[in-house]
């Protein structure tokens, strides 16, 4: 039977992995949403209004997935990390509580007034909600980057013992017990990952909005249905995924050099670099931890030393400077790393193609690139998963990251033996933070809910998107706006009308 | 004031808040057999359909509040009550799934799966926040680091049943007469209206079962009562209040009866926190032993960071949510189903649409 410490990393990886599923795809659409009813408001083209009420429909439907998965989350660092509770509470609880208070009750109020409010407000405080849906959901993206990036790159914080009627409270060992708490709060927002992070996690998310929409699109086009509004969502789409996919391949090398400057042991494994020397670039590969190698390497020598510090001489920590027992696993950081570089690159060559296409005025003619872009949008969720999974397991064996220091040239520090001097006694290993009361078997149950809930959801949505998707933006519910006083509310809101009436009733 | 005081009189706010908002959406959960065919489920469903999610983010804040705040309780209680947590989260996802799904497809099995799933669903989460509260009554074992040492099978006692039973008849009585209040249907409303007597009477019985059993089985609940007289006020507003739903739904006036039901949730989640003070966890092997709201606390200035942070939050939530409110404040009738939890009708004015 596996430990209880295995199982709870499971069903971690498991409710967040099911869970990240669903926020980018809302963070992504919920900008489409903005732009077509912006669109709307500026040109009173209905066409843009069905279209914003069709991807409502597979945005609630969304939402609500990630609602439901989301509240797990809340809890779980309660019933299954408790010690990792107890550790980061006064830093990382912050941060959560923030996340309630600005981020879901902005999006939950304001998400009823987009799903249930076509005909019960006027399509300017439509607008305003949809608005502010899409901004709750972002804030929600900025304070759990954040509270995760405390984690990678602890800053602003400092360890003191716990106190109980003011005398230190000690262990069953007898070690005072100690925890992390926040010293300056803006260091720890902005401990040196987050800003990174954070920028990455959100492009991540509108490419996978954007790519949800091609997707759909790229359908209708391939069975000749909506025509018209299928070529319009794919060009808006299109769009934006060119622009953020560019960005986001800027925003992955200023990730990587961040953590190349934090989490050496992170990079090493990232890249599979076993000796500190100029290092070369791995396209693709097979690490080895027991031999030290990288099998089936195709590399480009020196790139790595030049990405990382401008350099192809310069020498990069490799995992020989961290001592064994902190060594993350290398062959799934390596992998997992390089697939999510590999779909990235991918991605943007498909959207620089697509987009070439259409400026010639040919793409919507080439049916095996639209057959492409219907299953593309897997990718790039794959792409978004792959990310976090590097990102959590290259952290380990450590739940909370402890910091490496730097000597005064900017270099890491070693200590005697030539290894990273970790401040150690700051960090927390992932082994340690579980539950002390939880034991194997109510894991495995717990695993056993989740498991069979989640397979019913995700057959459950799948099932209802694809009949939304089959029903199309000219379903029956989504023409319901256009009855006569929700005309008469538009048309009032225009100018030539409301002159024409003026000049009647004058 | 003490930080420590306020968190808590926050952390009891924002239980409140949850109980006596989303207790009425499980309450018409729990009553959703009393609607006898698609239209009147729907209507239902449509009742809380704007704002269930809002009323569930209660919980989720109090969940982030109470990690913020106290830390050491949030790893305590929820590693303690872990299978009960879970089994919790389950339905409450599962009724999450319910509401927002039944009416995607036009399928009497689909349907008909959702709405025993649903009313299930609410009635089981609302049966073990119930268990939840009574074991935190009674407390748990706890050892010197503030874990439990206690089982799974403790937390499923009488006294806590007890306490289940009486939540799922309180929210019921809530949720019955939130529907007086949205439902247009006057034949319907009526029949909720005879189901919410039928609740209340089920809700008084489990009530005085559970003062008897508390004077008698958990003493600990009654000593504060003698240091606070003030909170004796307390006893004598929850009766009162209770008292208020018969009077207001006899004379038929049901936002008085949907206040007075508000109010007995509210008081007694306050006899709540008044029969747990100072204590968030108590030990039932040993006052010591037990986390205070001064042993389970984040420092001072976080306390008074986060203290910050509500300050500029909650206002603005409370505006989202009464914003929400007034938007869906009319009554549920038949046009309100055209496009939301249910198979649209192509009708006259959507011809006129497509004509155009």
């Amino acid at each position: 039977m596996l430990d209880a410490v295995t199982l709870s990393r499971m069903q971690f990886a498991g409710t967040i992995m099911f869970h990240y599923l669903f926020p980018p795809l809302t963070i992504g659409m919920g900008v489409v949403l903005v732009y077509l009813e912006a669109r709307f408001l500026w040109t009173h083209d209905f066409v843009y209004e069905r279209a914003a009420r069709f991807w409502t429909e597979l945005f609630a439907a969304t939402f609500a997935m990630g609602v439901a998965t989301g509240l797990v989350m809340e809890f779980q660092f309660g019933t299954n990390w408790a010690a990792y509770s107890r550790f980061v509470g006064d830093v990382f609880g912050s941060a959560l509580a923030a996340e309630g208070i600005f981020a879901f009750f902005l999006e939950s109020g304001f998400l009823a007034v987009l799903v249930f409010g076509w005909d019960r407000v006027s399509p300017r405080f439509h607008f305003f909600a949809t608005l502010m849906v899409a901004l709750g959901s972002m804030f929600s993206a900025v304070w759990i980057v954040v509270a995760n990036s405390w984690q990678q790159t602890p800053a602003g914080h400092e360890i003191v013992p716990v106190l109980r009627d003011g005398r230190p409270w000690i262990d069953a060992a007898g070690h005072p017990i100690m925890r992390a708490v926040v010293a300056d709060f803006w260091g720890v927002v902005f401990s040196p990952s987050s800003v990174n992070r954070l920028a990455h996690t959100l492009i991540g998310a509108v490419i996978v909005g954007t790519f949800f929409v091609m997707s759909v699109s790229a359908w209708y086009l391939l069975r000749g249905r909506h025509l018209d509004f299928a070529r319009r969502s794919f060009a808006g789409a299109l769009f934006l995924a060119l622009v953020f996919s560019l960005a986001q391949l800027v925003s992955g090398d200023s990730n990587a050099r961040m953590v190349a400057n934090n989490q050496p042991a992170k990079l090493a494994a990232f890249e599979g670099h076993f000796k500190t020397a100029p290092a070369s670039l791995s396209l693709i590969g097979w690490p080895d931890a027991a031999t030290e190698t990288v099998r089936f390497d195709v590399a480009i020598p020196g790139l790595l030393s030049l990405l990382v510090s401008g350099d192809p001489e310069q020498p990069v920590t490799g995992l020989d400077r961290v001592p064994r027992a902190y060594w993350p696993p290398v062959a799934i950081s390596f992998l997992t790393y390089h697939a999510m570089v590999g779909i990235g690159t991918l991605l943007i060559g498909l959207t620089l193609l697509a987009a070439l296409l259409y400026w010639r005025g040919a793409l919507f003619t080439q049916r095996w690139l639209l057959w492409i872009f219907v299953f593309a949008v897997l990718l790039a969720v794959a792409a978004n998963e792959l990310g976090w999974v590097c990102a959590e397991v290259g952290r380990q064996p450590w739940v909370v990251y402890p910091g490496v220091d730097h000597d005064a040239a900017g270099d890491f520090a070693l200590d005697q033996k030539g290894m990273l001097a970790y401040r150690l006694s700051e960090g927390l290993l992932t082994r340690d933070a579980v539950s002390p009361s939880v034991d194997a078997a109510q894991v495995a149950a717990s695993i056993a809910i989740f498991g069979c809930i989640y397979v019913l959801l995700f057959a459950i949505w799948i099932t209802v998107l694809w009949r939304k998707i089959q029903v199309g933006p000219a379903g029956p519910q989504l023409r319901a706006r256009t009855d006569a006083t929700a005309l008469a509310d538009v048309a009032s809101s225009r100018i030539d009308h409301r002159a024409s009436l003026n000049a009647r009733a004058g | 004031m003490d930080l420590h005081f306020i968190w808590f009189v926050l952390l009891g706010v924002l239980l409140t808040g949850y109980a006596t908002l989303d207790g009425f959406d499980l309450g018409v959960g729990i009553l959703h057999f009393v609607a006898r065919d698609d239209r009147e489920r729907r209507i239902f469903l449509r009742a809380i359909g704007p704002i269930w999610d809002g009323n569930e983010v209660w919980l989720v804040t109090f969940g982030g509040a109470l990690f913020a705040a106290f830390p050491e309780a949030y790893a305590t209680i929820f590693s303690a009550y872990y299978l009960l947590v879970m089994c919790l989260l389950g339905a409450l996802i599962f009724r999450a799934a319910a509401i927002e799904f039944r009416g995607t497809l036009d399928s009497p099995i689909w349907r008909r799966g959702w709405d025993i799933g649903f009313s299930a669903a609410s009635a089981l989460a609302s049966f073990l926040f119930g268990v939840s509260v009574g074991n935190a009554m009674l407390g748990i074992p706890l050892d010197a680091q503030g874990n439990s040492v206690g089982s799974t099978a403790d937390l499923f006692g009488v006294y806590p049943a007890l306490i289940g039973a009486l939540t799922v008849a309180m929210f019921a009585v809530h949720g019955a007469l939130y529907l007086q209040l949205k439902i247009a249907d006057a034949a319907l409303r009526a029949r909720v209206a005879t189901t919410a007597w039928r609740c209340w009477g089920m809700f008084l019985v489990l009530y005085q079962l559970a003062t008897l059993y508390t004077l008698v089985t958990v003493p600990h609940a009654v000593p504060d009562f003698q240091r606070w007289p003030a909170a004796a006020a307390l006893v004598v507003l929850n009766v009162l209040a209770i008292a208020a739903v018969p009077r207001a739904l006899y004379l038929d006036r049901p936002v008085q009866a949907f206040v007075a039901s508000g109010a007995v949730i509210a008081t007694l989640v306050a006899l709540f926190g008044a029969a747990l003070w100072p204590n968030l966890v108590r030990a039932a092997n040993g006052a010591q032993l037990s986390l205070t709201v001064h042993s389970a606390a984040s420092t001072p200035p976080t306390l008074h960071r986060m203290l910050i942070i509500a300050a500029i939050g909650v206002p603005l939530f409370l505006t989202y949510s009464a914003m929400v409110y007034w938007v869906f404040r009319r009554r549920v009738g038949d046009a309100d189903l055209q496009y939301a939890f249910g198979t649209p009708r192509a009708s006259a004015t959507s011809e006129l649409a497509q004509s155009r």
